[in-house]
């Protein structure tokens, strides 16, 4: 059960001085980077449209940093677990727009793993270049947590499969080139995860058609997507036939010392006390009464402890270690902390978090995008495998229980 | 950044792991809570002796010369069976010695314990004081060569058997003052030393200590008189980060119990544990003392860090959150036993007890949160 593992040097909490001068590049380059009107409403913590989402990915990718954990011959960086850390902690430190996950988090890397060379060839500079935009054909109306059991089905015709089916929450489909699916090519497997394939799909291919609608924070971020006799050629698919679910399985474990939003959390973190600074009761500001600093410093006090879980997993991750238990606590903890920041910058609003998308002036421009988020967030804890699904893994995987 | 322990530290985690599990287990400490001493002097001998005692002390005092890094593995790892030795009471008066003491003052009062001969006790805690280590009101006052200490301490930990005793008093300054506080070491057997020994929830003894106007020479001052303030605080930093490392032991039996249990007990014809209600409050356990094993460790790094802000910062922070992960595992622990977590024969309560107990010492979240939330980190960069 134990992980023991011993170490020549002491127990040591600082990142070193290289990794240190890494970060200040990182943080230097950003400022001079990101183009003065994203830096405007990364500054109100305002939500970016798709296409300056875009923008970002392109500029990163022209500095050849749009995938860093991707290997080095593929268009990666090389850097190492903790390099990674504080890079994507640097940029969600500043607010800069997060690029979408699909190609460059899920697709690539399931790509450069398990794919072929000509698919590689063919994807990977798209995907690294912002050229061609993914999305992720995952979830359908009856297989959500329970993802097996997927009814979407690719029929074999030979040198292509016929695409019937539909999925749902395939996040900014609208604006998709490319998705890929989990679908079902074999319906008589014995267990249900042998039967699924992973297969990718031109968007444009005929009888696909996606269908935005609004989340609760107001944007147009979840799609559905349905597939009518929809051809697809024999060389989309990835890996073996019927080894879908081991692939996607294998991608869970994924960039795991990332997924806590350390950053994220700080950022609102520094955000909540400076509003509370700014709003004033009874002509004082609100950060000089004791109880909201103690309701400040009680959240804060919990991403510590979460910040130095993910140390540990970093420095873990470093040494190649294998992720011991601390990493899987990361995305669980560190969603719960994401919406607990929300849920204190609504309560610093006081009345003013009665709005609802009013003109500029209504509330303070720092406010002004603080109860979209507060909705859209309601989304971590059950993307990615929702919280419970963590919580009955962790409960099998590492409590033993039956 | 590294958190891997040295091959030292693995050797010492696996001298004191071994040690609890044949030597001391809860057992043990049921027997004791009902004696007098409430711990057993020639066990501490042999902690003495296998080097425990003095492992974060200089080696010109018999100490192994290492930090509170390896105090605290120790701790954490005699947590795991509530060895009841008052080892917390040493690393903190020990620490008022090995920093302010004289070389002729560690030999005499800092040596004899760290050897296993004698214990220690620090004496800080008065009826207003509510965790604040300045918050002092024993007077010192100059008489003749030495001082006259007058004043009352409140829940000396091991304060009922300590042969030696650390204690602030105040020369000058108001009574929350930083100033004019000086620490002193004191025999029990001076004259006008009252104690009075005390239960404390968790089957342990401390002791109400009376300073009934005892004289001591200028030889018995730490350091410089009216400058303790800042050592003060120290310790009791140093005295919450031990409380975190064994509140980390604590919470990783009661999980591993309570799972075991969950296992074991079968209702409806199946093992509890099969239950997902169950499941997930187990799990949310697991988060808890997952974070606190990365506190501990926070609070072993930092707790001798010489910049106080960072130092404070660090230790309120794994003091809060141990507090709250602590208050959550322990009572889910009775909880997911049922009624036979309720019962005295069943071990999850004493460390529910013992639990309480490092919650409240040096410290309760009340006063880390506020302490955090006031220093310079809180506002940076705003």
């Amino acid at each position: 059960m134990a992980r023991r593992a011993i170490s020549a040097a002491a127990m040591d909490l600082s990142f070193s001085p290289e990794e240190l001068a890494f970060r200040d590049e990182v943080r230097a380059w950003i400022k001079s980077a990101l183009p003065p009107h994203l830096a405007a409403k990364a500054e109100m913590d305002a939500e970016f449209t798709h296409a300056e989402v875009m923008e970002w990915h392109k500029i990163l990718a022209g500095k050849g940093w749009a995938a860093p954990h991707w290997p080095k011959e593929v268009g990666g960086t090389g850097w190492d677990a903790a390099r990674r850390f504080l890079f994507s902690e640097e940029l969600e430190l500043a607010g800069t727009p997060r690029l979408s996950p699909f190609g460059l988090a899920m697709v690539g890397p399931l790509m450069i793993q398990f794919g072929n060379d000509a698919q590689k060839k063919r994807y990977l500079p798209k995907i690294l270049s912002g050229e061609e935009v993914w999305c992720q054909g995952y979830s359908e109306p009856n297989a959500g947590s329970d993802l097996a059991s997927l009814a979407l089905r690719a029929e074999d015709r030979g040198d292509h499969f016929i695409l019937n089916g539909q999925k749902t929450w395939t996040t900014y489909a609208q604006y998709a080139d490319w998705i890929f699916v989990l679908a079902r090519t074999n319906a008589e497997a014995k267990k249900k995860q042998e039967g699924i394939s992973f297969i990718l799909c031109d968007m444009k291919s005929p009888g696909v058609t996606a269908k935005p609608f609004l989340t609760t924070g107001g944007t147009p971020a979840f799609c559905e997507t349905w597939f009518e006799n929809v051809r697809v050629p024999k060389e989309n698919l990835v890996g073996e036939l019927n080894q879908g679910w081991t692939y996607a399985k294998a991608l869970l474990g994924h960039e795991r010392t990332l997924v806590a939003g350390i950053g994220i959390s700080a950022r609102a973190l520094l955000r909540a006390k400076r509003n509370a600074r700014d709003t004033l009761a009874g002509g004082r500001p609100l950060l000089d009464d004791p109880v909201i600093r103690t309701r400040i410093a009680t959240l804060e006090v919990r991403l510590d402890a979460l910040r130095m879980a993910n140390y540990r997993a970093l420095a873990g991750a470093k040494l190649g270690h294998a992720p011991g238990p601390e990493s899987s606590i990361l995305k669980l903890r560190g969603t719960e902390i994401q919406q607990g920041c929300m849920d204190l910058l609504m309560f610093l609003m006081g009345d003013n978090s009665l709005s609802w998308f009013n003109e500029p002036g209504v509330v303070p421009p720092r406010e002004q995008w603080v109860a979209p988020g507060f909705n859209y967030l309601r989304a971590a804890t059950i993307y990615a495998g929702s919280n419970e699904i963590q919580k009955n893994i962790i409960a099998k995987m590492i409590l033993g229980l039956p | 950044m590294n958190f891997d322990l040295t091959e030292d530290q693995t050797l010492l985690v696996d001298t004191v792991r071994d040690f609890v599990k044949k030597e001391s287990p809860v057992e043990r400490m049921r027997k004791l809570r009902d004696t007098e001493l409430g711990w057993d002097r020639a066990v501490w001998k042999k902690m003495g002796e296998l080097g425990w005692l003095g492992v974060m002390f200089p080696e010109a005092v018999g100490g192994a010369g290492m930090t509170f890094v390896e105090a605290g593995l120790i701790v954490q790892e005699l947590g795991t069976t509530l060895v009841p030795e008052p080892i917390i009471p040493l690393f903190v008066a020990g620490s008022a010695l090995a920093e302010a003491g004289s070389a002729e003052q560690q030999q005499r009062f800092l040596a004899p314990a760290l050897a296993g001969e004698q214990s220690l006790a620090f004496a800080f805690l008065e009826e207003q004081s509510r965790h604040d280590p300045h918050s002092v009101r024993t007077h010192a006052h100059p008489a003749g060569a030495g001082y006259r200490l007058r004043g009352k301490k409140r829940w000396v930990l091991n304060g009922h058997a300590a042969d030696v005793i650390v204690v602030s008093a105040r020369s000058d300054g108001g009574e929350a003052s930083a100033d004019g506080l000086s620490l002193f070491v004191i025999d029990r057997s001076l004259p006008g030393v009252r104690v009075q020994p005390v239960s404390t929830m968790d089957g342990q003894k401390a002791a109400m200590i009376e300073l009934a106007d005892v004289e001591v020479g200028a030889d018995r001052v730490l350091g410089g008189v009216g400058k303790a303030g800042p050592l003060l605080a120290a310790l009791m930093d140093l005295g919450a980060a031990a409380s975190v490392c064994e509140a980390s032991g604590i919470l990783q039996t009661v999980l591993w119990m309570t799972r075991n249990y969950l296992m074991e007990r079968k209702q409806f014809n199946v093992p509890i544990g099969s239950f997902q209600a169950l499941q997930h409050r187990t799990v949310d356990m697991f988060v808890e003392a997952e974070l606190t094993k990365s506190v501990a460790m926070l609070a072993m790094i930092k707790a001798q860090d010489p910049d106080p802000n960072e130092r404070q910062r660090a230790i309120s922070a794994a003091k809060a959150s141990v507090i709250e992960s602590g208050a959550f595992v322990t009572r889910q622990g009775i909880q997911l036993h049922g009624g036979i977590g309720v019962t005295d024969e069943h071990d999850v309560g004493l460390y529910f007890k013992r639990m309480h107990i490092l919650a409240t010492l040096f410290g309760d979240d009340a006063f880390h949160l506020a302490r955090y939330a006031s220093l310079p980190s809180f506002s940076a960069n705003l």
